[in-house]
């Protein structure tokens, strides 16, 4: 009885720690919609709640991607990268037609993300360095075929970015049917489970006989073909193809928003639903300081406190 | 790491019976694979630029070595920190932010002399530091996230001080401190010869000093390193600390050298830095690395930035292009050589 009572204390602790790991973000989303309902004006309007996942749809995108990714133990720097390229190569070859172009798109991408998978799973490159050279490498391309800044002016590319179904726009659409589809590929299929069993431990999968080299490689490949959908997305969304800015950044806004999701960096374990509530944290908490006329700088500091705080919790979890 | 060990039985199987039969063979390979490992870099350095003043009759001219040579200095700084940080086995993605930081802090601080603009960005970037050490080493957080987090908070502190951006904070002329930054001595900037200085100390406090030889244990073997009874945790705070401090150091005196404060200097500094590094052979799994290969890797970026310059007719983005080739032909040639030596 006594032992019981003595082993409470450090046992609570880790409870704590386990449902703010997994709960944690939930939690957060939560309470940042009932403060805002409560002291800021106007949050609570179709309109408001509309822009905020518009905003919010290409950075969930490139996050499952981005998920997919951290779960074999692995990170993709490319994806701002990807998205200028799917910008500048939908720029190019929209006069073709929409739906060429698109598949154009899908070919760079998928060209980048095999070039990354072959480097992290063929060469045996780290993650970080090889996906660091396409990061570097993939924006100077997408600048090499387009300059600058070009407005679009394409019927079919327009109403893909701000066209909706009765009333919910487009992109809120398609990025919830990727998340579906994502988390059913790491739930309920073999690839998704060769992947978590290669993010938990790469000799062990080699040695059990999974494809590894295979399934990283698709891995990445998806990771690259999501973000160009985003690439795309925004570019429909802002009717501009911008290779200078677009994605600037989307690399730590995704790692951001799968970390403080609950999926944890040392791989093995992929959570996509924290992943969506993560990506919406993080906007919601932009959102609010923006519209309680707070600066930047607050936002910055604000997320980066948010980082530390949901690494810190994920601590010790998964494997060392 | 994993990767090496998950292919031995693969490989090895192919390498045995050369290994074998000609043990001096494989020794005499394996000197070559360090030596391509260490020195690839400055070959390919002197070859490019021999290439350069060769076709380019404004390359190997005084002004435009002189040029090149400033504007390496800064970078060359930034890597020399991420050098000692990467041989422990981390990374440091913070550095660009405190090099903007550093630079508006001595900006502003320069209206109250000297000392208070030189010492500021080194105190607050060194604090800095020392917060991402205490994260990797004593809470043992990924030092990727850590430092993801302080570039993103030094950035949001920079806009805090500089009014959101809107202000630039200039430092005056004739000052000394925009004599360390501009003047020059024996025909060369002023920032050129405390680079060279720092590297100096770099290398002997790498190659000479217990510190030094800590860094390369907690890189090699963090638990090894541990068990012969390392200070693995203030190792770490240490290197930490110190990338902090000469991200600060650099970000001063380019301010200095630009006479301003630039609050949107620094962005994917961070990325150029480890480029350099990596090129110039430190292995980013830590254990082993040069800090003269550092220097030579940002002498290579910079000289690869001018030539494409020189070449006029091509974009700058041709620039990205290339250094994204190139970081990945490093990578991949780094990786085979690594293999190699490992094996044998």
């Amino acid at each position: 009885m006594a032992e019981a009572t003595l082993r409470t204390a450090p046992l609570d602790r880790t409870r704590v720690l386990q449902w703010l790991q997994t709960y944690g973000v939930y939690a957060g989303v939560a309470a940042l919609l009932v403060v805002n309902i409560a002291i800021t004006p106007h949050f609570l309007s179709a309109e408001n709640f509309r822009t905020q996942a518009v905003q919010v749809a290409p950075v969930i995108i490139v996050a499952l991607g981005m998920a997919l990714v951290i779960g074999t133990e692995g990170v993709d720097l490319s994806v701002g990268a990807v998205m200028a390229l799917a910008a500048s190569v939908t720029a190019l070859y929209l006069g073709y037609g929409l739906l060429p172009a698109l598949l154009v798109v899908a070919l760079f991408a998928a060209a980048v993300g095999l070039a990354n998978g072959a480097l992290v799973a063929l060469v045996g490159v780290q993650p970080i360095v090889a996906t660091l050279a396409l990061m570097v490498g993939g924006r100077g391309i997408a600048l090499v075929l387009l300059p600058q800044l070009k407005d679009l002016r394409n019927p079919s590319l327009a109403s893909l970015g701000s066209g909706d179904i009765a009333g919910v726009p487009y992109l809120i659409l398609i990025a919830a049917v990727l998340a579906l589809l994502v988390a059913f590929v790491v739930r309920r299929t073999t690839f998704g489970r060769q992947l978590l069993a290669i993010g938990d431990s790469r000799p062990a999968a080699q040695l059990a006989g999974l494809p590894v080299r295979r399934v990283l490689i698709l891995v990445y490949i998806a990771s690259a073909l999501l973000a160009a959908v985003a690439g795309v997305l925004a570019t429909a969304r802002l009717q501009a193809s911008d290779p200078t800015s677009l994605g600037n950044l989307m690399e730590l806004s995704a790692i951001t928003a799968v970390v403080v999701g609950g999926t944890p960096l040392t791989g093995g374990r992929v959570n996509i639903a924290g992943t969506v509530a993560g990506a919406v944290l993080i906007q919601l908490l932009t959102a609010t300081l923006i519209k309680h006329d707070l600066p930047p700088s607050w936002t910055q500091i604000a997320q980066a406190i948010v980082i530390v705080a949901a690494v810190y919790a994920a601590r010790g979890r998964g494997k060392r | 790491m994993t990767v090496t060990k998950a292919d031995v039985p693969v490989t090895t199987a192919s390498n045995e019976p050369a290994g074998e039969s000609e043990p001096a063979g494989s020794a005499r390979s394996e000197r070559l694979s360090a030596l391509i490992q260490q020195h690839g870099a400055l070959a390919v350095l002197v070859i490019v630029s021999l290439v350069a003043s060769f076709s380019f009759d404004s390359f190997a001219t005084g002004d435009n070595v002189s040029n090149m040579a400033t504007s390496s200095a800064f970078l060359a700084i930034v890597a020399l920190g991420m050098t000692f940080v990467i041989i422990t086995g981390g990374i440091d993605l913070s550095v660009g932010s405190l090099f903007a930081l550093g630079g508006v802090l001595a900006a502003w601080g320069s209206r109250h002399g000297t000392l208070v603009a030189l010492l500021l960005p080194l105190l607050v970037c060194g604090l800095i530091g020392v917060v991402n050490g205490l994260l990797v080493a004593k809470s043992r957080l990924a030092p990727f996230i850590v430092t993801l987090a302080a570039m993103l908070g030094a950035r949001g502190l920079l806009l805090a001080v500089t009014d959101e951006g809107a202000d630039t904070f200039l430092i005056g002329k004739g000052s000394v401190l925009a004599e360390l930054g501009q003047g020059t001595t024996l025909g060369l900037g002023n920032p050129v010869w405390i680079t060279l200085a720092l590297f100096v100390a770099g290398a002997v406090v790498l190659r000479r000093t217990r510190f030094g030889q800590h860094v390369y244990a907690v890189g090699g073997n963090e638990d090894a390193a541990a068990l012969m009874g390392a200070p693995v945790a203030r190792t770490k705070i240490l290197v930490y600390t110190l990338s902090g401090l000469l991200a600060g150091l650099a970000g001063a005196l380019n301010a200095a050298w630009l006479a301003s404060g630039v609050t949107i200097l620094g962005n994917g500094m961070e990325l150029e830095a480890i480029s350099a590094v990596v090129i110039g052979g430190t292995l980013l799994t830590g254990g082993l690395g040069y800090v003269s290969g550092s220097l030579v890797g940002v002498l290579l970026l910079k000289v690869i930035q001018n030539v494409i310059n020189q070449i006029g007719s091509l974009d700058s983005s041709y620039q990205q292009v290339v250094s994204g080739a190139f970081l990945a032909v490093v990578v991949i040639a780094q990786t085979w050589l690594g293999r190699r030596r490992q094996l044998m």
